[in-house]
């Protein structure tokens, strides 16, 4: 304890309504920290962290001439900053303040009540142990860079990056694949209002083409992040696209002189059902309108025996350049938002729907190209037989709802599901049967645009399909795809021939989902998404301060719900820069000069190169503007003369002493 | 210490990132587990001294439970190795000192793995509880009145009067 001043404590137990109370005994902690020393005022309160509850504290510190606040409550990740405000309302800093997490930590896991008292009695003698040795401190304000950075050009990320720009931030936007639009793009129409996507989307992405604020950078990635937030640097790759998307008119010249005159390529945008050469624009309405040259398919590239006739077909724009080379460019940006999205779960997983193995057994997003009048067959759905269907069904929660591949549930594809099922009893007038789990509805406008489904003639039959098959057992059987499945509301196993089979694939994290979430330092939950800081109160914050989610990369969404979390990012982002600054936690380490022996063994630990050696006097220097308050540094002094900010080794050895205090 | 009251002390250091967050994740998902262990929030593994891990030992705590991000994981890029090594040296330090090595236990715990932080408690009180209690402090009394009995034995011959000094014993 501090020999100058008296350590008068203000102790405060939350019963959180009923979450801590229910299985601590509050009252008697109260009375138990009332016994410890130094503590002045011990309580226990309804709600802590409400504007009562502050307020108790602020009086407290008024009243009783606190110099020491603890509040033992949930964890100090959700409610630290709240307590400590409610502190410094009171005229005390704020870093004399220790919070005790008896809530997440104690109550929350624990069914014993004396057991689950006992300890919240032990971690609230740490804390106030701790407390006592506290120093005031001043939180450090960093400046925030004002420009902003968006991954990803789906729906998510085209939205959150016009918002910036349109309040006047300077945004990149970095879309790995050689066109934005993401998988909107390949949508013929959007539930419940059935309106084309394409008049919905274009429009956005021509405006973010043309936005004095955006810098767009498509077929490139981000490769680096460096810093933290206000101040982050990024290297971004960018891809060799083989043709300067600046001077490309997108006029496709070069694609008719190409000397493959037939497309003989899958074509990825449609899933492999249509060619392309191996120079190509990736779709009709992609923005930048520009062509880019597959270099594992383009015969210059690959050997450089080509009579380059796309070169010649360019002419004087000289649009193409065979010699471009991969760039790296480093880029300065105060905060991040993550639109990265989702990848489609693959139908060959469960191969009892026959996916891969009967031609006429295809996915949502297939139905959806074939649909669409930009597709491969112009909007006109056939089978692979050349017919028109006369009996379709749709399997839903393929991927999804199983325990299998996937538990969770994909949101989408009910409504997808049934958005297809109403186009093609439009387009082909075919008998159409969903065969469904429970058909999730839940937004505004579904329920209805499910009731219209029923009266458009749609059949539902509730069960999980057990499997896709050619098998005939009967001659209405012959020559069609057979399912069987057990229709659990009329409670027998139905057999249903059908023509063509469409799976409704769910949504899984993007492949390389863990590269990223590395790269920018996030969190994933178990599953792949990446994990906000709070799912109720923080959605779109991840716990990496100024790095935002928006979209799929966060969970399964539709396309209104991933508009509106890009609304939230953008405000996020936009709220951060407007403030000017962020207070940084004051947890940094410093030397006590006169103890260090320049042995500069924390020189080469600290991973921020925030020390240095003064040469002088012999001395390591710590730069608090460098580093970060890991405290490894701390950790290894041989002297013990390296001492943390908020984390002091006697702080912390009360702490154990605490802990270990069993009453 | 009565054995038959007795239940293990485990004192947790875990980074404020990773497993302390997977904590408050396991209270959210109310996963039930033991009440022995009690967590110290540090900013990064690559804070915990050995010292604590020894100070913790010597207060009364029959085991210590490390937890930080996965490698390659952590906040600040590689404190989490520097964790490893020293835990390697913990280790040895408490095998030279007779102090069985189960007792101090590592885990990558990631802020998503929440159940783990159950299994993890669950299985460290198990393996605390099966190899008994380590009564650092008793120990240490318990040796202090046999040095006290010695210490009366050697001196009685010797000076018979001066039986009020008696050598001071330092422990902690």
């Amino acid at each position: 304890m501090s020999n100058d001043e008296s350590i008068r404590t203000g102790f405060y137990v939350c019963h959180c309504g009923h979450n801590i109370s229910d299985v601590v005994d509050c009252t008697a902690v109260a009375r138990y920290a009332s016994t410890l020393a130094g503590v002045m005022v011990s309580r226990d309160y309804k709600y802590m962290c409400s504007s009562p509850g502050q307020e108790l504290i602020r009086q407290d510190i008024l009243e009783h001439k606190l110099n020491r606040v603890v509040v033992a409550s949930c964890s100090p990740l959700l409610h630290e900053h709240t307590f400590r405000n409610a502190v410094a309302a009171g005229g005390l800093n704020p870093f004399l303040f220790q919070m005790v997490n008896i809530r997440e930590h104690d109550a929350w896991v624990h069914a014993d009540r004396a057991a689950a008292t006992a300890k919240a009695q032990a971690l609230v003698s740490a804390a106030i142990r701790r407390v006592a040795l506290h120093k005031p401190l001043q939180a450090t304000r960093a400046p925030i860079h004002p420009d902003v950075l968006v991954v990803g050009g789906g729906i998510a990320g085209i939205h959150a990056a016009l918002t910036l720009a349109n309040a006047g931030k300077k945004v990149y936007l970095v879309e790995r694949q050689p066109s934005i639009g993401g998988h909107m793009a390949q949508f013929d129409k959007t539930f419940p209002t059935l309106d084309c996507a394409a008049c919905i989307l274009t429009p956005k992405m021509s405006a973010v083409r043309s936005h004095k604020n955006i810098v767009l950078w498509t077929y490139s990635e981000v490769a680096k992040v460096d810093g933290y937030v206000g101040n982050y640097t990024v290297t971004v790759r960018r891809k060799a696209r083989y043709v300067d998307e600046n001077l490309c008119v997108g006029c496709q010249e070069c694609i008719d002189a190409c000397v493959f005159k037939v497309p003989k390529f899958p074509d990825p945008f449609n899933l492999g059902m249509s060619m392309q050469k191996p120079i190509y624009i990736p779709f009709p309405q992609a923005v930048p309108q520009a062509a880019v040259i597959d270099p594992d398919r383009c015969i210059q590239l690959k050997t450089g025996k080509c009579k380059k006739t796309c070169v010649e077909a360019c002419a004087d724009r000289k649009a193409i350049n065979l010699n471009q080379k991969e760039q790296l460019l480093e880029i300065k940006v105060g905060s991040i938002i993550t639109a990265t999205g989702f990848k489609l779960f693959d139908a060959k997983r469960l191969p009892e729907y026959g996916y891969g193995r009967y031609p006429d057994v295809m996915t949502t997003i297939e139905l959806e190209r074939l649909v669409s009048s930009s597709g491969p067959t112009g909007g006109e759905l056939r089978l692979r037989s050349g017919k028109p269907p006369t009996a379709v069904g749709f399997i839903l929660c393929v991927g999804s709802r199983d325990m299998r591949t996937n538990r969770w549930c994909s949101r989408t594809c009910c409504m997808h599901s049934m958005k297809l099922a109403q186009i093609v009893r439009e387009r082909t007038g075919a008998q159409v049967t969903v065969f469904y789990i429970d058909i999730r509805a839940p937004g505004k406008g579904y329920e209805e645009f499910y009731d219209r489904s029923l009266q458009q003639g749609v059949q539902f039959v509730r069960g999980r399909v057990a499997e896709v098959s050619d098998c005939a057992l009967s001659p209405d059987e012959a020559g069609k795809l057979v399912i069987r499945v057990e229709d659990t509301l009329a409670g027998f196993v139905r057999r249903v021939p059908l023509d063509l089979v469409v799976l409704a694939v769910g949504m899984e994290p993007q492949a390389d989902a863990q590269e990223m979430r590395r790269i920018l330092n996030m969190s994933c939950s178990a599953e792949g998404w990446f994990l906000e800081k709070h799912p109720k109160m923080a959605p779109v914050s991840t716990f990496t301060d100024g790095v935002f989610i928006a979209g799929c990369c966060q969970g399964p969404k539709d396309i209104p719900d991933s508009i509106a979390q890009a609304g939230a990012a953008a405000a996020e982002a936009l709220a951060l820069i407007d403030a000017g600054g962020i207070d940084q936690e004051p947890n940094t380490a410093y030397i006590r000069g006169e103890e260090c022996s320049g042995c500069k063994s924390c020189i080469s630990l600290c991973p921020y190169a925030a020390i240095s050696f003064d040469a002088e006097k012999q001395k390591a220097v710590i730069n608090p503007a460098l580093c970060k308050g890991c405290g490894t540094c701390v950790a290894s002094c041989p002297s013990g003369s390296i001492g943390q900010n908020l984390f002091e080794d006697q702080e912390v050895f009360e702490e154990i002493n605490g802990v270990l205090d069993y009453v | 210490m009565s054995d038959m009251n007795w239940q293990p002390r485990i004192v947790a250091f875990f980074c404020s990132w990773c497993t302390y967050t997977a904590a408050d994740l396991a209270g959210v998902s109310r996963f039930r587990y033991a009440p022995n262990v009690r967590i110290i929030r540090l900013m990064c593994s690559g804070r915990i001294d050995p010292q604590f891990v020894l100070c913790a030992l010597a207060d009364g705590a029959d085991g210590v439970l490390i937890g930080g991000c996965h490698p390659g994981d952590c906040h600040y890029a590689e404190g989490n190795f520097k964790t490893f090594r020293r835990y390697r040296m913990i280790l040895r330090l408490l095998a030279d000192m007779g102090v069985a090595g189960d007792r101090v236990r590592l885990e990558w715990i990631s802020a998503s793995e929440g159940e783990r932080v159950k299994t993890v408690i669950n299985e460290m009180v198990e393996r605390i509880r099966a190899l008994g209690p380590l009564d650092i402090p008793g120990r240490f009394a318990a040796c202090d009145s046999e040095i006290l009995e010695s210490a009366d034995a050697i001196r009685l011959p010797q000076c018979k009067e001066t039986h009020d000094v008696v050598p001071e014993v330092v422990h902690g």
